[in-house]
């Protein structure tokens, strides 16, 4: 999660089964667990652990999928580019 | 096994703050079992510190490295190739690994990026327990297999204290009393002479109270 920023990532979705619906029973619960602490890294070297979000969605659907990125690339927009994107432009 | 917790990344930012290229050392030992020290928490630690350093405006360059342990001379031996193109090595390890790293490796200053914990158990996913304080004379025979040095908040030997309150340790209520659980489990092992029985005092020479303890064993040498 944290490489996706490290390779310029604005914001990162993550997207697991619905919580009950796990292959790997809890996999899902623990993923939540670890975006939580993802959150809090990106908070505390001020990158902003809005920039990280999960998200739960069954395989069947397709158009929530697309509500949600568009929900999400919205708010990330609005948030503008991550702090080390910027100070990767000003260098450039 | 070895516990530890993660020191807050602005402690070891500040720690890092003169350098410019570090090595970020964990180990695979007790520290990778209870989610602290091993290869992920390198790559998440070393991650954070490079988009952190980037962000400052002050980039720095991190080798990342797990060894098998840092508590062993051959494994801490590996960084020898590369350890002097770094100028710090951030370790991971326990207080012991870090401490290894430094006598082994004196021109190049080691960093803790844990705060060690204690001797302990999981009790479940993403929880763990002390149950060891590494006295050196162990009564565990006598006792049920609790630790009375350990599960009680005053080390006694002798049965629990006028803070102990159904079950219950007085210095909080989800710390069970260390005693009531040595005396329900000698009652359920039919052992209960045990607890009668006069022990002598404990000698903590064998403790920290003797100061730095080493062992010796002339047969491995």
């Amino acid at each position: 999660m944290l490489e996706a920023f490290e390779n310029g990532a604005d914001g990162v979705m993550v997207i697991g089964c619905l919580e009950g619906d796990c292959h790997y029973l809890s996999g899902n619960i623990r993923a939540r667990a670890r975006v939580a602490r993802v959150a809090a890294i990106l908070e505390s070297i001020r990158i902003g652990g809005e920039r990280i979000r999960m998200f739960n969605l069954s395989a069947g659907e397709g158009a929530k999928f697309a509500a949600y990125v568009n929900e999400f690339v919205g708010q990330v927009r609005e948030l503008g580019p991550s702090p080390v994107n910027v100070v990767r432009k000003n260098a450039a | 096994m070895i516990t530890g917790t993660p020191k807050p990344i602005e402690e070891i930012l500040e720690m890092i703050d003169p350098y410019e290229r570090i090595v970020v050392a964990g180990c695979y030992g007790c520290v990778t079992v209870c989610r602290v020290g091993g290869e992920k928490e390198v790559q998440v630690l070393a991650s954070t510190l490079r988009l952190a350093r980037e962000t400052a405006g002050k980039k720095i360059t991190i080798k990342e490295v797990c060894l098998e342990r840092q508590c062993d001379p051959e494994y801490i031996e590996q960084m020898r190739p590369y350890i002097h193109d770094y100028q710090a090595v951030l370790s991971i390890a326990c207080g012991a690994g870090i401490q290894f790293l430094a006598e082994k490796y004196t021109a190049t200053p080691s960093l803790p990026g844990i705060n060690t914990g204690f001797l302990g158990v999981t009790e479940r996913q993403g929880e763990w327990a002390e149950r060891c304080q590494g006295c050196g004379d162990c009564v565990l025979h006598l006792t049920g297999g609790i630790c009375p040095v350990t599960r009680c908040a005053k080390s006694l030997f002798h049965g629990p204290c006028g803070g102990s309150v159904q079950g219950h340790c007085e210095v909080g209520k989800d710390t069970p009393c260390g005693w009531q659980l040595i005396i329900d489990r000698l009652k359920s092992l039919d052992q209960m002479d045990n607890y009668v029985k006069l022990k002598p005092y404990k000698g903590w020479n064998t403790s920290r109270d003797g100061g730095p303890r080493r062992i010796v064993r002339e047969d491995m040498i």
